[in-house]
């Protein structure tokens, strides 16, 4: 009801600003959001990579919205983050290029933390996105009832590697939900068992489910997911049944919030390439 | 104790005082394609349970400026997995050029198999054509070999008859 009456007064802002919140908030909601390196294994002394980024039904797709590259950051094997060249926003998908000068591990990463606020003032429910605390104080009226916060924290990445892969870009960060790689996210073969451990906060997440989808939907009638359970210490393994990129994803919800009193939403979203043996 | 010991040692001393030679025939097909470009093709000795392995050859543009040839080497991806990741090529005395169609005979000696340990080891070779498929095929062979030792192997479509001879 609220998107459609601010819809009405302002549809330009209003229009760019539900696009914007579908893409980002995807993970959690209805579409799947992703990133696709147009290779993870390479060799040479001179390569690039070149990234779509969309949020799409099908996976990989663009056939819906594109990604916002706000918050892109990427990471050479040396840890240091570097840029991304070539940045494109298109009606249905994002790219970028990465140049891979350095032999090892390259991370490419969306990461989002930000608060979503909604509270009702005479009578109407409004909504504030991608907001700061400050922000929250600041404009939400005194007045206003019915005032609940979310934290929404979403992180998506994607791993490529030139010659020898590395482990530096791997390390999490601790905060928010993370991927903790055993088996390295660019060593991943058919028919191979991987194991990796899901961290929410650098602590293991246990008992989360994790969405493992392998690409192609279109052209299949099933989507052929499964869904594995972290263990007490985090961990799921995977076998991979057939060559291709795959989409996992997990999210979690709880109260340990960066905001007073709020509820917090964490997502992890990466493609994996699985390689042929 | 000593027993075992001086088994280790005559072991020792009787396999590098060989000059072992392994005699390698490698059949690149004649192809009718629109656009043709010779394989890479890369040659390794496997032992099953070790994760090291004895690189025999990699034949791939070694001529291209700035070695560009070698974006297309993970295309060996089992032996860019194994042991190509590792390196940095090319590397002397393992690299050469691309062949053309036909047989070709390549001899490694001492140089390569000198202190291979003792064991049942595959003989693995990987073919990858730019624009084509890839193909792969193992021989097993046996260190140190008995006279006359001999492992075939034949291609489907990227490589064709494939022979190892092992001379003690």
């Amino acid at each position: 009801m609220t998107i459609l009456r601010v819809f009405k007064s302002r549809p330009v802002v209003a229009a760019a600003a539900i696009a914007a919140v579908v893409a980002v908030s995807a993970p959690a909601v209805a579409h799947r959001a992703w990133m696709l390196p147009s290779a993870t294994v390479l060799s040479g002394d001179d390569v690039w990579v070149t990234v779509d980024a969309a949020s799409s039904n099908d996976l990989f797709y663009f056939e819906h919205h594109p990604m916002r590259l706000d918050n892109l950051a990427v990471f050479s094997p040396d840890g240091k983050q570097i840029k991304a060249e070539n940045i494109a926003t298109g009606r249905y998908r994002s790219t970028f290029d990465v140049k891979l000068s350095e032999a090892g591990t390259y991370k490419m990463a969306i990461v989002n933390d930000s608060l979503f606020a909604s509270y009702r003032v005479d009578g109407q429910v409004k909504r504030m996105r991608g907001a700061t605390p400050e922000k929250i104080e600041k404009e939400i009226p005194k007045n206003a009832t019915d005032v609940r916060v979310q934290e929404v924290q979403s992180r998506m990445e994607i791993f490529v590697t030139q010659g020898k892969p590395s482990d530096t870009v791997l390390k999490p960060t601790g905060r928010g939900l993370e991927l903790a790689a055993i088996t390295h996210p660019n060593n991943l073969v058919a028919g191979e068992k991987a194991e990796f451990r899901l961290l929410l906060d650098g602590q293991p997440a246990k008992g989360v489910e994790v969405d493992i989808i392998p690409g192609g939907i279109r052209y299949r009638d099933k989507l052929n997911d499964v869904k594995v359970k972290t263990s007490d210490d985090g961990m799921f393994s995977f076998t991979w049944p057939e060559p291709g990129m795959y989409w996992i994803n997990a999210g979690v919800r709880d109260d340990k919030a960066s905001y007073k009193d709020a509820q917090r939403r964490a997502s992890y979203t990466a493609t994996l390439e699985v390689m042929a043996p | 104790m000593r027993l075992m010991f001086s088994a280790a040692l005559s072991a020792a001393i009787v396999v590098p005082a060989s000059a072992a030679e392994m005699k390698v025939s490698v059949e690149i097909p004649r192809m009718t394609v629109a656009e043709y470009h010779r394989p890479y093709v890369a040659m390794w000795l496997e032992k099953a349970g070790d994760p090291k392995v004895v690189n025999l050859a990699v034949w791939y543009d070694i001529k291209l400026k700035q070695n560009e040839g070698a974006k297309w080497l993970k295309d060996m991806r089992q032996w860019w997995r194994k042991t190509g990741r590792e390196l940095e090529m090319p590397v002397d005395g393992l690299s050469s050029p691309t062949r053309a169609p036909g047989t070709h005979e390549v001899t490694f000696d001492d140089a390569k198999l000198a202190g291979l340990a003792p064991g049942e080891y595959q003989f693995v070779i990987e073919a990858a054509r730019e624009v084509g498929g890839r193909e792969l095929l193992r021989i097993p062979v046996q260190w140190p070999p008995k006279p006359g030792a001999e492992g075939k192997a034949k291609g489907e479509h990227e490589l064709g008859a494939v022979s190892v001879a092992l001379k003690p």
